[in-house]
């Protein structure tokens, strides 16, 4: 069968899904950060793929700013996990329930 | 089915694959195999981007993700010393509740993706370096000079963040 842009998209959507999955269902801080940049590539697949198939290149260069932008997120965020360690010893999430009511 | 549709359910298996083992791993749950099926995950994924003839992309991908994410990420694996934390079980209602959900969502992406025929032009836009560059200095010149300014701003953050704090 020929490879149109509906099976990038469907293997597109199958890693995001996966990515949601594993936020939904893990309890360590940094295997759901792993999965969140599942996700950010799941979408930057998709993106490349249209640009490809439509025959136009700005979906590449969206793709590359949201890489810049998953690295600068990517550093902040693991700060802050590191942040939260020293001051709470554990990076699981269900042992982070201060703000819960 | 020539060369380049075997290589994209080649790789596309491969993605998936590793993606699954990335969030799910049968033989160990250490945050460490994670991170290194999240590489084989990304580097297979630049594999796709060359069969879309993204060719700066696939490199890209490689270089930052594959490189410097992933560098951080097993760095701060090691510094947080994670073992007492492995051996938690997953709820049987959590994971119930969250296949069943995840799984409408991925009915709803396929059935909506199959259903919408999306149009598709003939393919020649190659993703070269030059090409790509000539349009980011020039068409994107404010959105790169703002990322530039983003990631000074990442860094700076971080640094502020993960300082001791003196008394």
């Amino acid at each position: 069968m020929h490879v149109g842009l509906e099976h990038y998209l469907i293997v597109s959507a199958l890693l995001f899904c996966l990515g949601l999955l594993g936020v939904v269902l893990r309890r360590n801080l940094l295997v759901i950060y792993m999965s969140l940049e599942l996700m950010l590539n799941a979408a930057n697949l998709a993106l490349v793929s249209f640009s490809w198939f439509n025959n136009n290149l700005n979906g590449q260069i969206l793709v590359f700013f949201i890489i810049t932008v998953a690295a600068a997120e990517v550093s902040v965020g693991l700060a802050l996990i590191v942040a939260l360690y020293r001051k709470r010893q554990t990076a699981h999430v269900e042992d982070l329930t201060t703000m819960k009511l | 089915m020539g060369l380049p549709d075997i290589l994209f359910y080649v790789f596309a298996a491969l993605t998936l694959l590793c993606g699954v083992l990335v969030i799910a791993n049968p033989f160990s749950r250490s945050p460490v195999t994670s991170a290194m099926f999240l590489v084989l995950t990304i580097i297979s994924m630049a594999g796709l981007f060359v069969l879309l003839h993204a060719f700066f992309l696939a490199a890209v991908q490689i270089l930052v993700y594959a490189g410097a994410v992933m560098v951080l990420f097993l760095f701060v694996i090691m510094l947080l010393d994670l073992k007492a934390e492995e051996h938690r079980r997953v709820k049987k209602f959590a994971l119930i509740a969250g296949m069943i959900s995840v799984g409408a969502v991925v009915t709803i992406f396929v059935r909506s993706i199959l259903a919408a025929r999306p149009e598709v032009h003939l393919p020649a836009a190659e993703g070269e370096p030059a090409v790509l560059g000539k349009l980011l200095f020039t068409h994107y010149l404010l959105p790169f000079e703002v990322v530039s300014v983003l990631l000074l701003v990442a860094m700076i953050g971080v640094i502020l963040l993960s300082k001791k704090e003196t008394k």
